[in-house]
Parts: C-alpha cells; sequence; structure tokens
C-alpha cells in the first residue's frame, strides 16, 4: 500500500497520486484538510480515502505526524508521500523517524529496479542529482512540485472513511496567523514576473505587481531581494523558497544563483533580463534581454496598456 | 537557557553550475573543488541563537558540529562571534551525506552537554539538501520542534516563534526544550565580529570528542544509516538562450512579447 498525504486536491495533490502510480501499488489517500475532495481522489487512482475531521493547524506539524503514523502503521504502508511545500518540510523526517523508516526528501524521479524503488532527488541547490535508495521501510518522500506527471481522472471510486485528529500534547500551540502577502499564488500562476538584487529597492517590486497585473501573473522574488526587505519571505521563489512551473518566468535584475535555479527548472521559458551579459541566469534562459530593469518593466507596462 | 547551535562546514553554496562537477567512485563533488563555508541557513540559526543571548532569553550558547579531522573554521568563527563554547564530534567513519547517521553523533553529543534547552539547526544544509537533521535529532530526544522559524521571543514561560507557512507567516507559542529549525530573513545576517574578538577566539579551546568518547560503537553508527547513494551526477543545462537585442528599448520588448506569442507561451488577447 502507498499512502498519499495530501490536504486538497489541486494541481500538487494530482502530481503526488501520479507518482504514486509509478510504484505499482494499491494506494490510499489521507485528507487532512479539504473533505469534499475525498470522493473525488477515487477518480485518481486510489482505492481508500480517509478523511480526518479536526484541527491539523493549532498544533504546528504535530497532530498530522500522529496522524500520518497511526494510519500508515494501520495499512502497512511500504511509502508516503507528500508534496513538497512549508509545511511537509517539517513533517517528513519526523514521519519517516516515527515509523522507523526513512525520509526522502526534494524527490524528482522514481524508478523501480527489480520491483524496488529508486529515488532521484537534487541536492547543492540543484546541481546535483541523486539516486538514493532506503536502507529500512516505509520511505516518506517529499515530492517536488512540477516534477512528476498528474494523475489522469479514470472514473475509479474510493471507499471513504472518516477519522478524527488525534489529540497531541500542547507543546506546540499556534497562537497567530499572518494574513499571506497579496497577489496570485506562485505555484499555480502561467506567468511569473520576478525580481532580484539588480531592481536596487523595494519601489520597484510595485511596478512588478503592476506589470504582473497586466500580465495576468504573479510576482516573484529572489533570495537576494527577500533578504533586502523588498520583497515577503512567501514571494520567495528558489530551492528554499517555492519551487514554480509556470509557462513563462521573468528573471529580471536576478543573477541565477544556483538556488534559485532550483526553484525554475520547471517553467516551459525563463526570459532572463540583466545588465550584465555574463550573469549565469543567461545560461538558462529562453529568451535573454541585456537592458536596465526599470527601463525594461517601463516599457512593458507601456505596451501592455496601450494594447488593452 | 543554554541553547546549542547545530553548525556544517559546506562547499561553497555560490560555486556556479558552470564549475560544478561529481567524483563519479566518490559520487560526490570533490573536496578540492572550492572552499568550505559555514552553510547559509547555519548562519541564520547561529545568528538567532546570539540574537536570543543578546535579548537575555538565553544565557549560554554552544556551537556543536559533526565532521572529520581537524577543528573547523567554523567553529573558530563562532567562538569568535562569542559562541560560549564550541563542540567537534570528531565524525570518522559517518558519512555527512546521510542524515540519520549525523543526527545520531549530534543526538549523542547533545546528550552529553548540560542540559541544552533549545536547540537551533539550519532548515537545511546547502550540499546535500536533505533538511532533516534538526528534525530526527528532535525525535530522537523526545523534543518538540518547529520548522523554519525566522524569529524568535520570550514569551512568559515559552517562547513565541514566527515561521514561514503555506499561505503566510505563523506565530507559534512552544515550551522548552524543544529544536527549532531557521530559515533566512534580513534580520539573521549574520553579525561580522570584531577584530579583538577573532584573536581572542585563537586563543580559546575547542572540545573535541571522539565516536568512542561518545560511547558509540562502528556497529551502532553503520545501523543508524538510511540512505544509499547509488549514483550521483550533474545534470546537463540544456536550453539555449537566443539574445533579443537592438538599439530601441520599446523595439526589444516588443520582440520579447511576440517571441513569447510565437512559442504560444503568452496570450495578450483576453
Amino acid at each position: 500500500m502507498i499512502l498519499v498525504a495530501l490536504w486538497d486536491l489541486g494541481p500538487a495533490a494530482r502530481e503526488a497520486l501520479g507518482a504514486a502510480g509509478r510504484l505499482g501499488d494499491e494506494i490510499a489517500v489521507a485528507l487532512l484538510g479539504d473533505p469534499a475532495s475525498a470522493e473525488e481522489a477515487g477518480a485518481y487512482g486510489a482505492t481508500q480515502a480517509f478523511v480526518f475531521d479536526g484541527d491539523f493547524a493549532g498544533s504546528g506539524g504535530e497532530a498530522a505526524i500522529a496522524a500520518l503514523t497511526e494510519l500508515a502503521r494501520e495499512l502497512g504502508a511500504r511509502a508516503v508521500l507528500l508534496p513538497r511545500d512549508d509545511r511537509t518540510a517539517e513533517i517528513a523526517p519526523r514521519l519517516a523517524e516515527r515509523l522507523g523508516g526513512t525520509a526522502v526528501t526534494q524527490v524528482v524521479a522514481i524508478e523501480l529496479t527489480d520491483g524496488r524503488p529508486v529515488w532521484t532527488r537534487s541536492a547543492y541547490g540543484g546541481k546535483a542529482l541523486v539516486e538514493v535508495t532506503a536502507a529500512a521501510e516505509p520511505v516518506v518522500a517529499t515530492l517536488t512540485r512540477g516534477a512528476f506527471a498528474p494523475a489522469e481522472a479514470t472514473g475509479g471510486t474510493a471507499t471513504v472513511s472518516t477519522r478524527s485528529a488525534p489529540a497531541v500534547d500542547g507543546a506546540v500551540e499556534l497562537l497567530e496567523r499572518e494574513a499571506p502577502s497579496t497577489g496570485a499564488s506562485l505555484e499555480d500562476a502561467k506567468v511569473i514576473v520576478s525580481g532580484g538584487a539588480g531592481l536596487g529597492a523595494a519601489e520597484a517590486f510595485r511596478e512588478l505587481e503592476e506589470l504582473a497585473g497586466l500580465l495576468g501573473g504573479a510576482v516573484g522574488a529572489s533570495l537576494a531581494a527577500v533578504d533586502a526587505g523588498w520583497a515577503p519571505a512567501d514571494r520567495q521563489v528558489g530551492l528554499t523558497g517555492k519551487v514554480v512551473s509556470p509557462d513563462v518566468y521573468f528573471a529580471i535584475g536576478i543573477s541565477g544563483a544556483s538556488q534559485h535555479l532550483a526553484g525554475i527548472g520547471g517553467a516551459k521559458a525563463v526570459v532572463a533580463v540583466n545588465t550584465d551579459a555574463d550573469a549565469p541566469i543567461f545560461a538558462s534562459a529562453r529568451l535573454g534581454v541585456v537592458m536596465d530593469c526599470h527601463t525594461f518593466i517601463r516599457s512593458m507596462i507601456e505596451q501592455l496598456r496601450s494594447a488593452t | 537557557m543554554h541553547a546549542v547551535v547545530l553548525l556544517k562546514e559546506i562547499l561553497d553554496w555560490e560555486l556556479p553550475a558552470s564549475k560544478f562537477r561529481v567524483d563519479d567512485e566518490a559520487k560526490r563533488p570533490p573536496l578540492d573543488l572550492g572552499p568550505s563555508l559555514l552553510g547559509p541557513f547555519e548562519q541564520n540559526a547561529l545568528e538567532l541563537a546570539l540574537q536570543l543571548k543578546d535579548a537575555g532569553v538565553v544565557t549560554r550558547v554552544t556551537a556543536l558540529l559533526a565532521a572529520p579531522g581537524e577543528p573547523v573554521d567554523g567553529l573558530r568563527k563562532a567562538l569568535a562571534l562569542r559562541c560560549d563554547e564550541a563542540v567537534q564530534v570528531v565524525a570518522e567513519g559517518a558519512d555527512a551525506a546521510d542524515p540519520s547517521q549525523t543526527a545520531e553523533l549530534l543526538v549523542a553529543a547533545l546528550r552529553r552537554l548540560e542540559s541544552p534547552e533549545l536547540v537551533l539547526a539550519g532548515r537545511q544544509a546547502g550540499d546535500w539538501d536533505h533538511g532533516q537533521v534538526g528534525y530526527l535529532v528532535a525525535e530522537r530526544l523526545g523534543l518538540p520542534a518547529v520548522g523554519l522559524v525566522f524569529r524568535a521571543e520570550r514569551d512568559g514561560d515559552r517562547l513565541r516563534v514566527w515561521r514561514v507557512a503555506p499561505g503566510g507567516v505563523e506565530q507559534l507559542g512552544v515550551r522548552p526544550p524543544a529544536v527549532l529549525t531557521v530559515t533566512s530573513d534580513a534580520s539573521l545576517q549574520l553579525r561580522m565580529g570584531s577584530v579583538m574578538d577573532r584573536m581572542a577566539a585563537n586563543k580559546k579551546p575547542i572540545t573535541r570528542w571522539t565516536v568512542e568518547d561518545l560511547g558509540l560503537s562502528p556497529e551502532r553508527l553503520a545501523a543508524a544509516r538510511r540512505l544509499e547513494i547509488v549514483r550521483t551526477w550533474a545534470p546537463e543545462i540544456e536550453r539555449q538562450c537566443e539574445v533579443i537585442d537592438g538599439d530601441d528599448p520599446a523595439e526589444i520588448v516588443a520582440t520579447v512579447l511576440s517571441r513569447l506569442e510565437e512559442l504560444k507561451l503568452l496570450s495578450r488577447s483576453p
């Protein structure tokens, strides 16, 4: 049995179900968020869906880890798959440890060799790929967004059962949640306009927002721009931020540090705009423009405005 | 409160992809590929520990690192920034690429240190990028853990921590003893330290514990291993960049837009 842990049935979840299909085993889904999507899980290949009622946000990752530990044990799961994000980063290693298994993070491919899964993961900020096998099962894997083909709807059905979130001790308690920064979701955007150190100031990000609005896209930022305080942390694109897969990724004033490139490998085309013709970003770009960032942004805004 | 920061030195993470290569036999980059530096998130974790000490929340900071060979510069740096103690686990017979083995060494060292109440780790070391060690340490010591923290303050008898979460920032209360993994933030750039402190640090001792000192048998360490590396390689960057140039910026921008439309990647008509 392969257990897929999900919070909804969005694109990342369907990719996780697609990845689960590669392991050639029966698939069960644990839904820790949106219960309405349980029925639908069957259409994407799951034979069983477990819907958890209750509060999973109030205790950090504790309740989710406890619920998944219990369910994975009960099902005798060989593997637990999770979409890789800021939530599962803290869940996967702890879940693996409680199950006596192995966590494999940042997985980008799965192959079966003699019936045994070989996991390919990214390392060194995306500069290296590593094939690993696990010494102890179950494997708890986090899957990089954009790396796996999403499961197709098959019209199958899953048996749905409901469970309660387990009670956990109060060592960690949610006190407050700050609203996310405004703007479209980076993970789902078709166009991303991203700014880096080359923008030079926070004001330039307001222009980027206008440009993103005209393109129907989202604003991203490099680690350098976030560290400079020009853009909020949840806008950061890269290995340690959001891993994105838009049709077009505008990298404006971004030099192309490998940790940033590791987050944009899924983009169909990167458009690099930089004053430095030798910036490493050009090696990863489909289109390149050597130009002052502000001139580029302003000219693009003007042309898009006049077109509408 | 005694805080322990888990440090690691890694290959310069800013080494460009064009210069990166892998020794096929060793299944990792060769040691002479570039300098070893304190990892960026380990620097953030160290800075957070020092800020908590400045604020009086933490009274003592110990820097702990597992690496084979001679004492590493990272521990000297920690002492120069006024960490109270620096400890190296001389990690002979352990593979730094295996997070479970690394955690086994660190847990044994943490058990030997005087009642650490706060353990700070980077969210992931920028070499193997596992992002596991802090959490494995928490589980093996039976401690709660909060991931991706970028700010912490005292809040009564607990800590209030700010952490990155899907859809925004969460503030959590956590009662020590606990483990925090730390992510980057503008406020967590590692301080520089003074020349005087750097000179003084050269005279401070670095505690060195061998695997035997920690009571870990080679068998136990071998059994802690979880990942077998089959193959490591540097993927080719295949893309070909089409440079769009010209004299008139407006014309260049117009060409970019029309090329993207030709490639069916962008549509301007609603």
